[in-house]
Formats: structure tokens, C-alpha cells, sequence
């Protein structure tokens, strides 16, 4: 039998996983959980580029989630750009804003981009808090419709606004992970592993490690941003939440969770943070020291995460 | 002239909190070069504990020494719980364990004390003192007063006592530490003790001004930590002077500019000390041994 690269093998778990749950769904409502689950994985494959590739670490990519949702709810508005376009806009303002923050930050070790990436959340979250005029403040702005659900429709394929939106990042979930495995191989990928290992390693064989982390960490904020974009298409409504410190710190915990060093690790870690919350209603008081327990305990225990450990677990056995 | 003064006095006040929690992470980042982004957290335990035990019924001094206790006592646990056991991790795991430990005691602050706003008596009354046509709350002055106590403890324990010493030289070397019988284990333990009752005596002190809830310690962590690298990160006379600053920045920035970005002050100097010293006001160059 043909032996399959990782890669393959990876998208063809994440194509029949997004194809065949429908079948086990006993209601529309869980193609909303479903989109959901893509929408959060889409960020957390960013967060894996960024820490599971390069070793650093954001505590503020929600800033770039805020920025992508709030692109697709004032652009229309006040540019007249389609909503679809509007993600683009919103990925590229938020790839330049990582670049110009990036760039002091990280010539320097691990805390400072910690702190630094903190700081910037707040700074999102309190601008799209405070300026009343343009975002609506703390009470949110409406979304407008990205509109290619109609289009479908009259190309003769109607959809529930459920099954659309399920579909339709499921299949932008699957283009992040496909771009993200590519990176995985490549030079810059290497690259990025090697400066993971060891800076002073990676530099003596001569990486440019602060321009290599600049990228991961450009590259990471565009998949945030296109993540908060979707989840206010989709919601058709936002609120500075999204850009909020405890959203960026459920795209870690999902990451480190699941596994941040590998692509389908961390969608499973997406998975399982998304559906606790439905699943359990008692979580929503909990969630925050659920959150903070699973981090301590992944790092302590569990230190590749959950999916590579049970791989693991699994191969030693075969063995 | 006035108005200057009355906002450097609130600027000295705040400082004098930022000063106190950069102190704290001096401390735990000397004995073992770990951030911990939950200092904040134990300024709001301070805060937290001392109103509830107030609230019970015990009177205000009793109440603050057991919220100090009770935080020393939580930092100490946290250290051997969740920083031990991932001793030797990298860098990144140590930021998501800290940053998990902190939002774990924001989560369990949420459940025990709810959300709602508290805050406690002042010590010595709410009678402005007036000085040169600004006034300033008896409050003020023990907070600074408190500030500056406990940067002279700090400095005589590390300078003048034996364990002090052994603190030192096991933030120099840790290896080297052990081989001449210090038991670093200990130090880390005093370190995060210390650290944390620090944080507790800024929330003490401090809460009767600013008030506290359950969310207010990620604030304090990162304006304490743009302290502590505006100072030059691991230097305790940096940090006070670094968390006076930020301090003053703030209550400028709120007065002259807009109250409404006087948090955005601090980001901006993190990314200002990125950009032009990286090694902060007292820093020392620092060199990786490879």
C-alpha cells in the first residue's frame, strides 16, 4: 500500500470528518457548533504556525480577530467594499499591524512578545470599546450579509443558513490547514522549526531568526483576522469580545490542548473546547478556571498535547 | 501649576502600586528567570481577601495581615504545583502556565467574590490633605509610603542577610548556588512567598483608592511588568523607579491627553523600550551563553 505523507493524511481526516458529521447531526443546531468549531480552528492553525512552529507566544491575537470582525462590519458600511472583500481588507490591515508591532518585539526573547501581544489586545479591545461614533461601543454593530449563500441559491444550490455556513468554513478551515502543512515543508518552515530548537543554533547556520518570527507572527495574525471575520459573517452581528484577552486566550488554550504542534492536534483542541461549553451549561462559570487549569496541566503533563500523546500512546502499542 | 501637581500626586500614587508589583516580578525573575504573569492576580487577592474578611467581621489590620498570609501562602502553593513541576521547560510553557495560574485565580475570584465592585475603608480617613492648591488622600501616602518601605526591606535583606545573599547568588548561578549548599529549592519557594505577599500589600494598600474585582489584576501584571522592563528587567532599583514612572506617564497622559486611552500609556512605552533600550534604565547588556 502507498504510504501517506502526514500531510495527505491530514486532509483527508479533516475532509471526511467535515463530510461525513453531518450525518450524525440530530438537529440543525449542530451545524452552527460545526462552523464554529472551524471558525475558532482557522485562528488556532495560526496560533500553531506561530507557537508550535516558531516557539512564541501571543496573548493578544484576538486584536487581530477584532480586527477582522470590525473590517467586515464598517468597511461595507463605510468604504461600500462587499463584505467579501472586506475579510481581505481586514486580513491585510491586520498583517501589517502585526509586521509594525512585531518588528521591535521580536529581536528579543519569548516574555516580551507575551507582554507586548497582551498589551495590544487591550488596546484593540479598548478602542473598539470607547470609540461609540464608528463601532457602537460595547453594545456591538450589525454585519452585513457576505451575501453568497443568495448567490448560491440561485445557481440552483439552496442551503439552510446552518448547512452554508458549515460548509462554507469547513472549506476555509481546510485551505488554512493545507497553507499551514505546506509551511510545515518549507524552507521557511524548516526554518522556523530549526529557530524553535535553538536561536543561537538557528542563527550560526544563518537564519534570519527575527525576520523568520516576524513572518510566523504576520502569518499568524492574517489567520486570526480571517477567523474573526467569518464568525461575525456568520453571526451577522459583533462585539468587542472577539478581540477581547479571554479570546485570545481560549486560541492558546485550544492550541496547547490539542496539540500546538500539529495542524490536526490543534483542531482537535478547537473541537473540544468549542463543544464543552454546549455540551455542559454548568461550564459557562467554570469556563475561565477550566481554562486555566488545562493549560497548567498540558504544560505539566501533557506537553506535546492531547492528540500527539494519545498518537503516541497508540504507536507504542503497535510496536 | 496646581493642576500639575494634583496630577503628579496621582501619578506617584499609582506608581507607587506599579512600582510595588514590578518589585514582585523582580523578585521570582531573579531566583528563576520565569515571568510570572499572575503577579496582577495577587495584587486583586490583596484587595479581595482583606474585604471579605473585613466583611466578616474582622477588623481592618487583621484583616490585611491574613489577605497578605493567605497570598504568600497561594504564591508558595503555585510555585510548587504549577512552576516546579515544569522546571527545565521552555520559555513558552512557562508563559502559558503562569498565564493559565492567572486566569485559574481569576476564574476561582469570579466564583468565590462574584463580580460586582468592592473595596474597604481607607486607614487613616478620606479628609483630603491639601498641599499648594492640590490635595492628596491620606490613602496616597501609605501606598507610597509602602512602596518605599518595602523597596528599603528588600534592599537590607538582599544586601545585609545571609539568606538574602543566597537569593542572589542563586539568581547568578544556580548550579554554582547549590554546589556551595544553598538549598535553592527554599529560595525559589521564599522568592514567589515574597513576591506574592508583595503583590497582596499593593492590593491592601491600594484597594481603598482604586477599588478592586475579580478582573483587575491583568491590568496591574502588565503595567507592573512595563515598570519592571522601563527599569531594566531584574533590578530592583529599576523597578521602583520604572513603576513610579509608568505611574506618572499615566496620570499625565489622563490629564493632558485622554482619560479614556490613560492605559494605552503603558503599551506604549513597552514598545518605546523595545525600540530604543531593550535593556530598560538600569538593565545590564544581557549576553546568552550557549
Amino acid at each position: 500500500m502507498m504510504k501517506l505523507t502526514p500531510k495527505s493524511a491530514t486532509l483527508i481526516v479533516l475532509v471526511a470528518l467535515i463530510a461525513l458529521s453531518p450525518l450524525l447531526f440530530p438537529s440543525n443546531f449542530y451545524y452552527r457548533v460545526g462552523a464554529l468549531i472551524f471558525v475558532n480552528a482557522i485562528a488556532v492553525t495560526g496560533i500553531v504556525i506561530l507557537t508550535g512552529y516558531a516557539g512564541q507566544v501571543s496573548l493578544g491575537h484576538a486584536g487581530f480577530a477584532g480586527i477582522g470582525a470590525y473590517a467586515c462590519a464598517l468597511a461595507p458600511v463605510h468604504l461600500g467594499v462587499p463584505p467579501a472583500l472586506a475579510v481581505v481588507l481586514g486580513a491585510v490591515l491586520s498583517g501589517v499591524l502585526a509586521y509594525l508591532v512585531g518588528r521591535p518585539i521580536l529581536r528579543l526573547h519569548g516574555y516580551y512578545l507575551g507582554v507586548a501581544t497582551l498589551g495590544f489586545g487591550i488596546l484593540v479591545t479598548m478602542v473598539l470599546t470607547n470609540e461609540r461614533a464608528l463601532t457602537g461601543g460595547p453594545d456591538g454593530i450589525e454585519v452585513p450579509d457576505l451575501g453568497l449563500r443568495g448567490l448560491l441559491g440561485d445557481l440552483g444550490l439552496s442551503l439552510s443558513n446552518g448547512q452554508f455556513w458549515y460548509f462554507f468554513s469547513g472549506l476555509c478551515m481546510l485551505i488554512g490547514a493545507w497553507i499551514a502543512l505546506n509551511l510545515y515543508d518549507s524552507p521557511t518552515g524548516r526554518a522556523l522549526r530549526a529557530l524553535h530548537g535553538s536561536e543561537v543554533a538557528a542563527r550560526t547556520v544563518g537564519i534570519d531568526v527575527a525576520r523568520l518570527k516576524l513572518r510566523a507572527f504576520v502569518i499568524s495574525a492574517v489567520y486570526a483576522s480571517v477567523s474573526g471575520s467569518l464568525l461575525a459573517l456568520q453571526n451577522r452581528f459583533v462585539t468587542p469580545d472577539v478581540a477581547g484577552f479571554m479570546h485570545s486566550i481560549e486560541m492558546v488554550t485550544m492550541a496547547v490542548l490539542g496539540g500546538v504542534g500539529s495542524v490536526l492536534g490543534a483542531i482537535f483542541g478547537a473541537a473540544i473546547l468549542t463543544l464543552l461549553p454546549q455540551v455542559l451549561t454548568v461550564f459557562a462559570e467554570y469556563e475561565q478556571m477550566v481554562l486555566g487549569l488545562v493549560m497548567i496541566l498540558v504544560m505539566i503533563f501533557l506537553r506535546e498535547g492531547l492528540l500527539p500523546s494519545i498518537l503516541k500512546k497508540l504507536r507504542g502499542k503497535d510496536e | 501649576m496646581s493642576e500639575l501637581l494634583q496630577f503628579l500626586f496621582s501619578g506617584v500614587t499609582v506608581g507607587a502600586v506599579y512600582a510595588l508589583v514590578a518589585l514582585g516580578f523582580t523578585i521570582i525573575y531573579n531566583a528563576s528567570d520565569v515571568v510570572n504573569f499572575a503577579q496582577g492576580e495577587f495584587v486583586m487577592l490583596g484587595g479581595m481577601i482583606t474585604f471579605a474578611a473585613h466583611a466578616a467581621g474582622l477588623p481592618l489590620p487583621l484583616a490585611a495581615v491574613s489577605a497578605i498570609v493567605l497570598t504568600a501562602g497561594l504564591g508558595v502553593a503555585m510555585n510548587k504545583l504549577a512552576i516546579e513541576p515544569a522546571r527545565g521547560a521552555p520559555v513558552v510553557s512557562l508563559i502559558i502556565i503562569t498565564i493559565g495560574a492567572s486566569i485559574f485565580i481569576q476564574g476561582a475570584a469570579q466564583i468565590v467574590f462574584g463580580k460586582q465592585i468592592h473595596s474597604f475603608p481607607a486607614f487613616s480617613g478620606d479628609a483630603p490633605i491639601r498641599v499648594a492648591g492640590a490635595t492628596i488622600l491620606p490613602q496616597s501616602l501609605w501606598v507610597i509610603g509602602g512602596a518605599v518601605a518595602v523597596f528599603i526591606a528588600l534592599w537590607l535583606f538582599f544586601t545585609r542577610t545571609l539568606l538574602g545573599r543566597a537569593v542572589l547568588a542563586t539568581s547568578n548561578n544556580r548550579l554554582a548556588a547549590q554546589l556551595v549548599g544553598i538549598n535553592t529549592n527554599f529560595v525559589m519557594t521564599l522568592s514567589f512567598a515574597l513576591s506574592a505577599g508583595i503583590g497582596a500589600l499593593a492590593g491592601v494598600l491600594a484597594t481603598p483608592i482604586t477599588l478592586t474585582a475579580y478582573n483587575v489584576g491583568i491590568a496591574f501584571a502588565l503595567k507592573g511588568f512595563a515598570g519592571a522592563m522601563l527599569g531594566g528587567m531584574g533590578n530592583p532599583k529599576g523597578a521602583l523607579v520604572g513603576g513610579f514612572s509608568i505611574g506618572l506617564i499615566e496620570a499625565l497622559t489622563a490629564g493632558y491627553l485622554s482619560s479614556t486611552y490613560k492605559d494605552a500609556a503603558a503599551f506604549v512605552v513597552i514598545l518605546a523600550v523595545l525600540f530604543f533600550m531593550p535593556q530598560g534604565l538600569f538593565g545590564r547588556k544581557s549576553t546568552d551563553r550557549v
